[in-house]
């Protein structure tokens, strides 16, 4: 690999220098140029790739709603007034009004703080547990890996949908934050595996290096060798596939306050203004509508990002 | 290959296990006075409540308890006795009239994808970075990103109540026209799927040392492509498909749902919904078994498919 980067980047540099420059002097020793990395190219890869930068701005607005909806919309998402029922845009009210005399525009801003806070959240403890599991797994091999490999193929067993409705039908209670929590844990503990199988076989081909051996015969101990040799070969390829899960668990955030057992009333989630749109979808589509786009264009920006930056990294598909 | 479908059987025995006490678990531990949630509202006499505890061996407490009462539940599966639903029907009868409506609707969708989603892959594949295959990979990218619970209201208000195409809902024994249009919404997922497994693996298999080979020998490239090539190419697909269909009898709760078609993912929500949970866990056991059943035939049809894949 390293000798594959130096030769590409000496004959870029040959390129560079043009006409006017002496090839085949060779690089002056006193200030080296530095090979580019592997990260470098996948930069270069993804500069040029417009879904890529559209996801990201698609990714920033939708933070930006989530940080500060006051920014996207002057309204009260909150302040129904029956007598408006599915009246017509007005007054900053861009897509009218719903059922409930709400502003659809504003409780599509709203509900985007719902959304995140559960993908980001969900996805960064699915993060941790899938390194944990991952690592030991793969490291240790044996009967750890062989305890740890079925207990990752029992829970890929169990449908993800199925077993979330199961999970959260013991949750009784009302209080948004501990429905808000549950739903986060619920998504993380069923959503671990496929980032925990990526993880170990990032782990399994980073164990065999020469550089391990290296680290192994100076003295490292486990524990420093899986923290600062094999820990940064296993973290990229764990946050593609975090990124690409982020989007999928706002999907089933949604997907689960849409059957009514995920987020309820007061909490604004797109699940819910989706499942009351569709109720009344005869009378006015456009509550329908707007939450459902907003929905789907987030889940899909998190996904095209995850994809962009995956095939920037895969070296087979250049 | 005996002994791979023999260890394959036991690794199946134990996730069946872990899954089906997991469930279990869930559904029953920590609950209140299960006899009076068997009842409801209603007052329990002394007399029942005796009969209801010799007949569910609730004398039993503690970890103890719960395993004998665990056994209980998983001989009376085996012997496909599932008991019933706190409305007193037979669960298995539930399945037997849903079960019909929910494969129909399965073999729709997974016949959406073979037919639209292996060609486009195999043509994508072949014609790599075309205009062609750049405008299915962001087909399929949208595909992928829109939820169900986006697409499903979405297509079931344009195509059904707009522009009237298909029928809106389906009823209690809907027939073919009805199940279409929650067929190809259901299938729209497994199709990108398939089609993005078909692309790489006919890209990856167009570069590999036999197909030049093949190619050498003066073979036509229709032969190359549709024996060497589709031979190897199919296999990652033939695996998703056979996943995915042990997926579909279960993933439609949100489809069945929004279309109202009464199949087993619409019985199981009326189940959860309804707090019935004899019926959830008798469902759920049937599709875990059903999901693990379609994962060991998916991995011996594997191992007869390529030859390279020699388990020992």
């Amino acid at each position: 690999m390293s000798d594959f980067e130096t030769v590409a980047a000496s004959e870029d540099q040959a390129a560079r220098r043009g006409p006017s420059g002496e090839p085949g002097t060779p690089n002056r020793v006193g200030q080296p140029r530095k090979p580019r990395s592997l990260a470098g190219d996948a930069w270069r890869d993804l500069r040029r790739k417009p879904i890529f930068w559209i996801s990201l701005v698609l990714v920033l607005v939708v933070t930006g709603m989530a940080v500060a909806p006051g920014l996207f919309t002057g309204n009260d998402p909150t302040d129904c007034v029956l007598s408006r029922q599915h009246a017509a845009p007005s007054g900053g009210a861009l897509f009218g009004y719903d059922f409930q005399g709400c502003d659809t525009y504003a409780r599509a801003v709203y509900g985007a703080r719902a959304s995140l806070l559960v993908g980001a959240l969900s996805a960064l403890l699915t993060g941790v547990i899938a390194l944990v599991v991952g690592m030991l797994s793969g490291y240790f091999g044996g009967w750890v890996d062989a305890v740890l490999s079925r207990v990752i193929d029992i829970v890929l067993g169990i449908p993800l949908l199925l077993a979330a409705i199961v999970l959260l039908k013991r949750v009784s209670t009302d209080s948004a934050t501990v429905r808000l929590g549950s739903v986060i844990f619920v998504l993380a503990v069923l959503g671990w595996t496929t980032a925990a199988r990526v993880v170990r076989s990032s782990v399994i081909t980073a164990r065999e290096q020469d550089y391990v051996a290296a680290a192994r015969m100076l003295g490292a101990g486990n524990g420093r060798i899986m923290w600062r040799h094999i820990l940064p070969n296993a973290l990229a390829p764990a946050i593609v596939v975090l990124t690409i899960a982020l989007g999928s668990f706002i999907a089933a955030e949604a997907t689960l306050s849409f059957l009514g057992i995920g987020l309820r009333e007061p909490t604004i989630s797109w699940g819910i203004d989706i499942n009351n749109g569709r109720v009344h979808m005869r009378e006015s589509a456009t509550p329908l509508v707007v939450p459902s786009t907003f929905l789907a264009l987030t889940v899909l920006a998190f996904i095209m990002l995850g994809d962009a930056i995956r095939d920037a990294f895969d070296p087979k598909l250049r | 290959m005996f002994r791979f479908i023999v260890r394959r059987l036991l690794q199946m025995v134990v996730a069946f296990f872990g899954t089906t006490l997991i469930v279990y678990a869930l559904m029953f531990a920590g609950q209140g006075d299960p006899i009076q949630a068997l009842a409801g509202e209603r007052p329990v006499t002394a007399a029942q409540r005796a009969y209801l505890t010799e007949k569910y061996h609730l004398d039993a407490t503690g970890v103890g308890g719960f395993f004998y009462r665990y056994f209980d539940y998983i001989s009376n599966l085996l012997r496909g006795d599932l008991g019933e639903s706190l409305t007193g029907r037979s669960i298995g009868e539930i399945l037997a009239a849903a079960w019909p409506v929910t494969i129909k609707l399965a073999l729709i969708a997974i016949a959406v994808a073979v037919v639209f989603g292996v060609t486009a892959g195999v043509l994508a594949g072949i014609r790599r970075a075309s205009i062609f295959d750049n405008a299915t990979l962001l087909l399929t990218l949208l595909v992928l990103g829109i939820p169900t619970i986006v697409l499903a209201p979405l297509a079931q208000y344009f195509l059904g109540v707009k522009w009237q195409l298909f029928p809106a809902t389906s009823g209690a024994d809907p027939d073919f026209y009805a199940l279409l249009l929650p067929g190809i919404v259901l299938g729209s997922l497994s199709l990108a799927t398939a089609l993005r497994l078909t692309r790489t693996s006919v890209a990856e298999n167009l570069r590999a040392d036999y197909v030049r080979t093949a190619r050498s020998k003066g073979l036509p490239r229709r032969r190359v492509v549709s024996v060497h090539v589709l031979r190897n190419s199919l296999i990652p697909v033939i695996t998703f498909l056979g996943v995915e269909l042990g997926n579909l009898m279960s993933g439609a709760i949100i489809t069945e749902g929004v279309f109202n078609i009464p199949g087993v993912g619409f019985n199981l929500f009326r189940g959860i919904r309804t707090e019935d949970g004899p019926l959830v866990v008798g469902i759920v056991s049937v599709l875990v078994v059903v999901y693990l059943v379609s994962n060991l035939v998916v991995d011996v049809l594997y191992a007869v498919l390529d030859p390279r894949i020699r388990y020992e």
